[in-house]
């Protein structure tokens, strides 16, 4: 579905992605873990193209997409839940929903997928005139993942969910991923320093380190990994 | 009292100018955190095309009040045209830059369009065809509130509600406002944000261009300078308000004309600024956002 070929990208003037290649299949949820500065953020800012690719190709369903503008990508149905969450402080809730529906039309179903949204997160329908600044770091992450859904997406990329969350709710929330994925049929691409969780609830995995892919495995085996043991899940 | 009103009065018509003018300062601002300089010469420019079409439209004979409709309508487009082209050539390929570069470029936007009009016009002051008439309703308040005043002061708050409305309700309205709060999860969510900041420059245009054919057929005398003291006082109005909050920029443009036409009146016009910048001085120690400038409540 998404294929990502040699890619380096640039963060100012330094490298941060050195040759990036991975794959993702359709309705898998694929983690990228790593440590911080490793190039997890800039590898999702490629995608969506707001920081653009200097080499190297990136394709969605065979298609190249490092040349598109951001808003062609949403368009083609990869979206976004970047990290720190990037609420629009000001506006309430249900303008925020809103908002992630930006290229939609149909109103109908722009209705449907707010009460889907609401559903999986019904703490949100109880804030839904609440201004986004004024949430919790809990509620934030979880309107973040719902304004995402808002634009039905095909592929959801998602940096860091579980930061600064207590663990009861980082549980709730890789629990709402898996369920996305299961019943939306949603291919979601995780990055996360939680690599236990992440690991946990994806089907394969690929290591970054200094901007290079240094390993990639079934989830499974890389749980089991003794270098990604020692390295990530502080064993 | 009488004289309390009408300086109240005279006040709000000030206020109205600031205002308009201001807008396009805090709407710019508010997307691209730019103070944009050149904005004062929009303004002049629109009041150039409002003279140069009124002048030709007068020859034909054509009535005054669909003089100014038609001159205020070509002023705010070719303005706004200006306001496009100057976004596209000055700030756009800054988009990257540090904060001071795309401010310089401002300033040296600003000289140019001053000098330009100077080279293409002309530098003396021109006398800008009276367009709005004395209306006979008008007839019994006329020493506290002229027909002009009047006119001012409803297309001002007809303009507010228009604004209000278009960034509340459409498409565009809400892509400018998520811009302003987030630009990068603006792009994120599919919104092509260079077309925002376009069409903000030009809306701040077509205001100012509104305000510049305003006041020039109020005070009936026009040059190639007037933007630079209109657009340092709307300026002070914006930041007074709060820069970045639309209403602010309007509060901050009618409490800066009163605040204004109040010193002239009872204390001396010699005295009009110190009293505009000593409130903005004083605004800024006690209340440092603005009157309704933003409070941050966002949690990281």
């Amino acid at each position: 579905m998404l294929e990502l070929k040699q890619v380096h990208s640039y963060y100012g003037n330094i490298e941060a992605l050195k040759g990036i290649s991975l794959e993702i299949k359709e309705g898998e949820i694929i983690t990228l873990i790593g440590a911080n500065g490793a190039g997890k953020t800039t590898t999702l800012m490629s995608i969506s193209n707001i920081v653009e690719p200097r080499q190297g190709e990136i394709l969605f369903h065979g298609k190249p997409i490092h040349t598109l503008p951001a808003e062609e990508i949403v368009a083609m149905g990869i979206c976004q839940v970047p990290e720190g969450r990037h609420i629009f402080p000001q506006l309430t809730v249900r303008e925020n929903l809103d908002m992630g529906a930006f290229l939609r039309n149909d109103k109908q179903g722009i209705k449907q997928d707010i009460d889907y949204v609401y559903s999986l997160f019904p703490i949100l329908a109880e804030r839904s005139g609440q201004s986004g600044g004024t949430l919790s770091g809990g509620e934030q992450q979880m309107l973040a993942i719902s304004r995402a859904l808002m634009a039905r997406p095909k592929l959801l990329l998602m940096d860091e969910p579980s930061m600064g969350l207590a663990p009861i709710i980082i549980s709730q929330i890789f629990d709402i991923i898996k369920k996305i994925n299961k019943e939306q049929n949603t291919t979601i691409f995780l990055v996360e320093q939680n690599a236990n969780q992440a690991l946990q609830i994806a089907d394969r995995g690929y290591v970054i380190e200094n901007g290079y892919i240094t390993l990639t495995d079934n989830a499974e085996a890389l749980r089991t990994n003794e270098a990604v043991q020692k390295a990530y899940l502080g064993i | 009292m009488d004289y309390f009103i009408e300086l109240f009065f005279s006040g709000l018509t000030r206020g109205s100018i600031y205002a308009l003018i201001a807008l396009g300062y805090t709407m710019v601002y508010g997307i691209i955190g730019l103070i944009n300089f050149a904005h004062g010469e929009i303004y002049m420019i629109g009041a150039f095309t409002a003279y140069i079409i009124a002048s030709v439209l007068s020859i034909y004979g054509f009535p005054a009040l669909s003089i100014i409709i038609l001159a205020g309508f070509a002023a705010a487009i070719w303005a706004s045209a200006y306001g496009y082209t100057v976004e596209k050539i000055a700030y756009k390929p800054l988009r990257h830059a540090p904060r001071l570069s795309p401010l310089i470029s401002a300033i040296g936007m600003s000289i140019f369009l001053q000098n330009y009009v100077l080279l293409a016009q002309t530098s003396d002051f021109l006398a800008f065809p009276e367009l709005i008439p004395d209306f006979d309703f008008m007839e019994p308040y006329a020493d506290k509130v002229g027909s002009t005043d009047m006119v001012i002061i409803v297309t001002t708050i007809v303009v507010m509600i228009a604004l209000t409305f278009f960034i509340k309700m459409t498409r565009i309205g809400k892509a400018m406002r998520a811009t302003s709060q987030d630009r990068t999860m603006a792009r994120l969510i599919g919104i092509n944000v260079d077309k925002v900041i376009s069409v903000t420059f030009v809306i701040g245009s077509a205001l100012a261009a509104i305000g510049g054919i305003l006041i020039a057929s109020h005070i009936g005398q026009i040059n190639f300078y007037i933007g630079f003291i209109a657009g340092i006082k709307a300026f002070t109005a914006a930041v007074l308000g709060g820069i970045g909050s639309i209403p602010g920029a309007v509060l901050g443009g009618f409490v800066l004309g009163l605040t204004e036409s109040f010193a002239t009146g009872y204390v001396s016009s010699d005295y009009e600024d110190v009293f505009a910048f000593s409130l903005l001085v004083l605004i800024l120690i006690f209340k440092p956002s603005g009157l309704l400038g933003r409070e941050e409540v966002e949690k990281v």
